[in-house]
């Protein structure tokens, strides 16, 4: 059976603002897992508390809407229930590098095979325009009403020395090259980082601020499996920002080194009449 | 060996040889050093607690005759380090049996390290009581057997022990107890039990971050993972934990986590997840001293409260307490089996006490500890119209897909959500879907009402005196019963075993005919004392409290029946 556009959708209204950056995650997703035929069964989407965390409601397919900031440890459980879903997590910056920043580093180093996509607007949207980790010094908020007094973190440089076996960056304004990261994070085996520059139009629009300064890893002969190299383009934040994929490398993922994993998924294991005599030696 | 494994030993030993076994390991929160001591009391028949008297004390210092010479018998014996300087003559004024061995001595003839005293003073002891040796070689050379080298001189420290007190003073001079057939008991602690439930419940993935004293689970879970193919997962905090064992039930592997009071604390975010999502998970809380980091290693009763109320909002849960380590395997199936069924968070509550106490038992049956599962579809979803996650039904549980069931979209939400998952905040909506919970709830409160197991009641059943009390309280107050009963007192003793539901209408029952009701609880507040209040708008008679981080023994509720009795 042909997976199409259609099927996606579902009945939920969106009530994202208009020209949110969202919207452009969302179809590059779909149209992802259209390129790729997925079942729609096969997909899990996990998503946490922000304005991305609706993102489950827009697409016709598993999906977790979870706490502030537990996207990463639910898809972790869900994967290791079944090892043969496809396990993709939505957070925003907030959700991400704030209160869930503690689970990144890692999922990162047991490289389990669970793509992260963060909706880094840099910037509280839901809660009408906060501070967050990623919003550069000196920026106005509602929190930080006389400028942003505190350094941004650096995701990518903190998913890189974390040991994430592929880490990339998308743009929100480019919706081909984000699906394009997409497919090949969902065809990476093991843990698959995005952070996505998503424009919040009602309380940070940064679409023209992106727009002149991306520019593609791709486009410059960029070797993404040169470690270093990454690192270093992880810090090029001025008037030259790179997207695509940084690094990529293939390990043994978390539930390839876990021979109990071996076979049928686990949640389709017989549990009808466990033998547990055989633990007796310990208890005699 | 240290003083754990020593006790372990000991307390295997007197099971493989037919007795019946409580052992406490007493332990501060340090690596080395401290007033380590294990405290252990050895029955021909059923025993269920510690009794604060014993008739022998192997001494390797001084502290541990100055802490606990109190708990001597009259005549009972001391085994000294006779490399220890002491006051014999005080101790024999006592009388007190002193019984010197050279136990650093014959360690150095042996040339093995300094805690290898322990077996040197085993072996002492089944001389003492001219108790088989060989049940003892056979559980050290077990126990050690991976390491072939320390077993045989841990063995050979052994029989140096026994061989020197029959030679000095000959066999069986404190009594004699003789080996029984082994009728393959186990010797288990709370911790293995709860594990080894989870095991029998088809329970597929373990999350668990390390905290005293609910470890010994993962660490047994761990050891076993390969031969059960469980997953076994140390997590980067308590709050990874329960997230990680909530989304693999989602997925369909039931999930269990353990923890203590500030990991709980850490978790209980994500237990209102649970509840709202409707997704089973069984939490264990193993209880320890508090407030904060309190006291790590002793025990305490003080988080009933707590985890009947964890989380924001008003939801159904399960709270059940085991009162012993046998209870805590039957328990723990059935935990995981409510879970599944009312689609609910399900906590068990343990203690220190509990968890890491040595208990003799016979070997599980296993008829008693099935797997039931709850509505659930695995496959394919066979409906004609399209899978609602939350579908509404006249007994509020929806049928569970998993992700991955053909045909079914499983749409999940912390948010509150419509039939299919969707987050809304409609009004209409959130009257259905809070009702939808409730008649889960009011379910839940027949199961517990209509089973057995809910209190359970021992003793005198006609007695008009009453004990009440949860939790590992159950084995001081059952050995006091059999001290009282010999006295001619005949009370009743009830146990509640699930706490939430509340057991009501079982309890009012009960407790009908009973004049004086005496609480007792590990705790400062009485908690299931103000618990029967806002249930039964009953307050207890009298109550029995105990907070300093140790359990009750039986003398202390024996002494306190009494002066009601009086």
């Amino acid at each position: 059976m042909t997976i199409t556009l259609a099927q996606l959708n579902t009945k939920a209204t969106i009530t994202w603002c208009p020209g949110c950056g969202n919207f452009s995650i969302l179809t590059a997703f779909k149209r992802a897992l259209v390129e790729l035929q997925i079942p729609r069964e096969k997909v899990v989407v996990i998503t946490g508390i922000g304005c991305h965390g609706k993102f489950g409601d827009y697409v016709n397919v598993n999906s977790f809407h979870t706490i502030h900031g537990r996207v990463l440890p639910i898809a972790t459980g869900i994967k290791l229930a079944n090892k043969e879903l496809i396990v993709v997590g939505f957070s925003g910056d907030g959700d991400a590098y704030a209160i869930g920043l503690s689970h990144i580093p890692h999922a990162a180093r047991r490289n389990i095979d669970v793509k992260y996509v963060v909706h880094n607007n840099m910037i509280f949207g839901l809660t009408t325009g906060q501070v967050t980790p990623t919003t550069p010094k000196g920026v106005k908020t509602r929190s930080t009403p006389y400028g942003n007094p505190e350094e941004p973190l650096n995701p990518l440089a903190l998913a890189l020395v974390s040991g994430a076996t592929f880490v990339a960056r998308g743009f929100a304004g480019d919706v081909a090259h984000l699906t394009w990261l997409f497919k090949e994070a969902i065809k990476h085996k093991g843990f698959a980082f995005i952070d996505v520059l998503q424009p919040c139009y009602t309380f940070y629009n940064t679409y023209e601020y992106f727009r002149r300064r991306v520019y593609k890893l791709e486009d410059v002969g960029h070797d993404i499996t040169d470690f270093e190299e990454a690192l270093k383009k992880a810090y090029e934040w001025n008037d030259k920002i790179p997207i695509g994929i940084f690094y990529k490398v293939r390990k043994p993922t978390f539930e390839e080194t876990l021979p109990q994993l071996k076979g049928e998924p686990l949640a389709l294991r017989d549990i009808s009449d466990v033998n547990i005599e055989k633990a007796y030696v310990f208890l005699r | 060996m240290g003083v754990a494994a020593s006790g372990r030993m000991l307390a295997k030993t007197f099971t493989r040889g037919g007795y019946y076994v409580f052992g406490m390991i007493d332990y501060p929160s340090l690596i080395r050093g401290g007033h380590n001591f294990y405290h252990a009391t050895v029955s021909d028949e059923r025993i269920w607690s510690l009794h604060y008297n014993v008739d022998l004390i192997i001494a390797l210092n001084k502290d541990t005759l100055d802490r606990h010479l109190s708990k001597l018998k009259k005549k009972g014996s001391i085994i000294v380090d006779s490399d220890i300087k002491y006051d014999k003559s005080a101790l024999e004024r006592q009388g007190a049996r002193v019984f010197e061995i050279p136990l650093t001595g014959i360690v150095k003839e042996l040339g093995a390290l300094t805690v290898v005293r322990n077996s040197v003073a085993l072996g002492a002891s089944m001389a003492l009581i001219d108790f088989d040796l060989e049940v003892l070689l056979s559980v050290i050379r077990k126990e050690l057997g991976k390491r072939k080298e320390i077993a045989e001189i841990n063995v050979e420290a052994a029989k140096r022990g026994y061989s020197f007190v029959v030679e000095q003073y000959g066999k069986g001079v404190q009594c004699t107890i003789r080996p029984r057939s082994d009728n393959g008991h186990l010797v288990i602690t709370g911790n293995e039990a709860v594990a080894l439930g989870g095991l029998r419940a088809g329970m597929k993935t373990y999350f668990a971050y390390p905290m005293t004293p609910a470890s010994p689970v993962l660490h047994f879970l761990a050891n076993v993972q390969f031969d059960f193919d469980v997953v076994v997962v140390q997590p980067e905090n308590e709050i990874a934990v329960i997230n990680m064992a909530i989304g693999a039930w989602y997925a369909g592997s039931r999930s269990m986590v353990a923890t203590s009071g500030g990991g709980f604390a850490l978790m209980t975010e994500a237990i209102g997840q649970a509840a709202m999502t409707e997704i089973p998970v069984v939490v264990v809380l193993a209880q320890r001293s508090g407030p904060s980091t309190g006291m790590p290693t002793y025990t305490a009763q003080g988080d009933l409260r707590f985890a009947l109320h964890a989380s924001q909002g008003e939801f159904p849960r399960f709270v059940i307490a085991p009162g012993d380590a046998e209870e805590a395997f039957y328990l723990t199936v059935r935990a995981f089996n409510l879970a599944e069924k009312f689609q609910v968070p399900v906590i068990i509550l343990t203690d220190k006490h509990l968890a890491e106490s040595h208990l003799t038992v016979p070997a599980f049956d296993l008829k008693k500890a099935k797997v039931e599962r709850g509505k659930i579809i695995v496959g394919k979803y066979e409906g004609s119209e399209e899978y609602r996650r939350y579908k509404i039904t006249d007994d509020g549980i929806s049928p569970m897909a998993f992700p991955g069931t053909l045909n079914a979209i499983v749409k999940v939400n912390s948010s509150e959500h419509n039939e299919y998952g969707f987050a809304t905040a409609d009004a209409k909506n959130a009257e259905i879907m809070a009702k939808k919970r409730l008649r889960k709830l009011e379910l839940m409160q027949e199961e517990v009402e209509n089973c057995e197991e809910s209190v359970k009641v021992y003793g005198d059943e006609r007695s008009p005196i009453a004990i009440i009390g949860w939790g590992s309280t159950k084995g001081a107050i059952l050995e006091a019963l059999k001290i009282l009963e010999a006295k001619g007192v005949n009370v009743k003793f009830v146990q509640v075993v699930f706490l939430s539901p509340f057991p009501t209408r079982r309890l009012q029952t009960i407790l009908k005919d009973v004049r004086e009701l005496l609480l007792v609880e590990n705790n400062v507040t009485g908690q299931l004392g103000s618990l029967l209040r806002e249930h039964l708008l009953r307050a207890p008679d009298e109550y029995l409290l105990k907070f300093n981080g140790r359990p009750f023994y039986p003398h202390e509720v024996v002494s306190k029946v009494l002066e009601v009795v009086k």
